[in-house]
């Protein structure tokens, strides 16, 4: 069981303060750190990782200081949300280097490219790979020792959806085998489908902490603003308001769209394509016009 | 102290990308230079004496040294993939160490081999000056490399003040101001070539002895400093 401990943390970097006063613990299980881009994560994340040094206030793992202590890394794998990894080496030569580094040999390191099922490209250099590629090679050479805690910068960035699956299966089951999982993430949906936990951060400090449903119920609750194109915008229009999960419809002739303030997310955005199929309208545009994380942040804060 | 998969990493760095033509090119031209030089003017030893004290020790092996020593890790720290040395049990001295001996063996290999080559060719190792400004480029390698990867360390503009140093200080100031020659690597190499040679041709401003141990302690400090500073390296993130 390893615990990170994060005891009123700040940065700063001159008069620029990155992270204020933040504490929080970090167990097994996988825990989602959300935040807009700026927020702080990645610093949060460094100073987790043992790569900057708080201005103020302790990071521990199990009470091991994490700051100048390189004998820490043997229980900590670290994914890098920065791309650059070595691209002249070859995928199976980068996982097989990191093994060594832990004193390891090649047969860890195929096991973590088993692992994200990447063993059909570890020959290719890994400037030919994509970004997802490159994220599981990361990966691989993060898992290669086993590590007890997991600490991922933004780890979904720039996959497609079936990678993005893959990648959190895994996650989901290193959290299930007790290990500490910690990724950051600025998209509610990611976290959502993966976080047991979250851990919210908002301009450097700590928002709101815990059980995933509680904070998405805050988020959720909130009234929402969708702008919709359609074949038919007044019929479309009628038939929503009839609903109670529509507050309010605007026609706007000048766009050529509607402007739908929602009060139940989840029931709105089932009720809208049925109401369309039933009444026989194609839908041309369906997009939320404040779904900026700063909003939806600026709400959670406020709450 | 050393890590193969560090020193391997550091080669391939080193060595795979343009930064090898670079290292090349520099050596063939010096033996280029002497070949041109021997076919028309001749062996001549002070010729010789002065293209490799010239040319060879006082410009080449120092950007060989800035060219190894930064790149050795310099990238690394720019680009950010040295957190995935950074994140590993392994002692950052040692990190340090092992770039060091790669860096020093490529300025050697890169500097001391041409201008070996170079000087049979001037004069045939006539009073022994081929030999004298090899051991000065082997001596200055080290030095070099341990300066340049502690300035790689320090500072993301390592190329540009390792240039500057190398050829305003080494090459333009140290001709200009005799005090400057004093605090300067090509003169305490040099000191070491003056009791190979033996003879008149290569001369040092520097005593051997005070040359000997400015060199072991430059050497000593620069290391011991870089590896200190990885030991606090900073990775920002991009936010």
């Amino acid at each position: 069981m390893t615990t990170l401990q994060i005891d009123h943390v700040s940065r700063w970097f001159g008069n620029v303060v990155a992270v204020n006063d933040i504490t929080m613990t970090i167990g097994p299980g996988v825990t989602g750190l959300l935040g807009p881009n700026g927020a702080g994560k990645s610093t949060l994340i460094n100073m987790m990782g043992g790569f900057l040094a708080p201005s103020n206030g302790t990071v521990t793992l199990d009470g091991q200081p994490v700051w100048r202590n390189e004998a820490i890394y043997k229980q900590i794998g670290i994914v890098p949300e920065r791309e650059a990894m070595y691209d002249f080496l070859t995928g199976r030569e980068f996982v097989v280097a990191n093994a060594e580094l832990h004193g390891l040999g090649a047969k860890a390191a195929q096991k973590a490219l088993a692992t994200v099922e990447m063993e059909y490209a570890q020959d290719r250099k890994i400037q030919t790979y994509s970004k997802g590629m490159r994220q599981r090679v990361k990966m691989a050479s993060a898992l290669v020792h086993d590590p007890s805690l997991l600490l991922l910068d933004e780890p979904f960035n720039g996959m497609d959806p079936r990678q993005r699956m893959q990648l959190m299966d895994l996650l989901r089951r290193m959290g299930d085998e007790g290990r500490t999982v910690l990724f950051s993430s600025h998209i509610l949906e990611e976290v959502e489908q993966l976080a047991w936990h979250i851990e919210v951060v908002v301009a450097g400090r700590h928002a709101a902490s815990g059980d995933f449903r509680k904070i998405r119920r805050l988020m959720t609750d909130r009234p929402h603003r969708y702008l919709v194109r359609s074949s038919d915008d007044r019929a479309l229009a009628a038939a929503l308001i009839a609903d109670p999960s529509t507050s309010g419809i605007e026609v706007d002739l000048a766009e050529g769209a509607l402007h739908i303030q929602a009060v139940d997310f989840g029931r709105f955005t089932a009720l809208l394509p049925r109401v369309a199929r039933d009444h026989g309208i194609r839908l041309l545009t369906v997009s939320p016009s404040d779904e900026s994380l700063e909003s939806v942040f600026s709400y959670l804060v406020a709450a | 102290m050393y890590d193969p998969t560090v020193a391997r990493l550091t080669y391939r760095a080193l060595l795979g990308r343009r930064r090898a033509l670079i290292l090349g090119a520099l050596p063939l031209l010096l033996v280029v230079i002497a070949v041109a030089v021997r076919g028309l003017a001749g062996a001549d030893d002070q010729t010789a004496s002065d293209l490799l004290g010239g040319l060879a020790l006082a410009t080449m092996v120092p950007i060989i040294g800035v060219i190894a020593g930064t790149g050795a890790i310099g990238p690394e720290i720019d680009d950010g993939s040295v957190v995935y040395l950074l994140s590993k049990p392994v002692k950052r001295p040692t990190i340090i160490f092992t770039k060091l001996i790669v860096a020093i063996a490529v300025t050697m290999v890169f500097s001391a081999l041409p201008t070996f080559i170079a000087g049979f060719i001037l004069n045939g190792n006539g009073q022994q000056i081929a030999v004298a400004y090899t051991v000065a480029a082997l001596v200055a390698s080290i030095a070099y490399a341990a300066l340049f990867l502690l300035l790689g360390t320090v500072s993301r503009h390592a190329v540009v003040f390792g240039l500057v140093y190398a050829l305003v200080w080494e090459a333009l100031f140290g001709s200009l101001v005799p005090g400057a020659r004093t605090l300067s690597v090509q003169q305490w190499s040099l000191a070491v070539a003056e009791r190979v040679a033996g003879g008149e041709m290569v001369t040092s401003d520097v005593g051997l002895t005070t040359a000997t141990v400015l060199l072991a302690l430059v050497t000593v400090l620069a290391t011991w400093y870089a590896g200190q500073k990885l030991r606090s390296l900073t990775l920002a993130g991009e936010e």
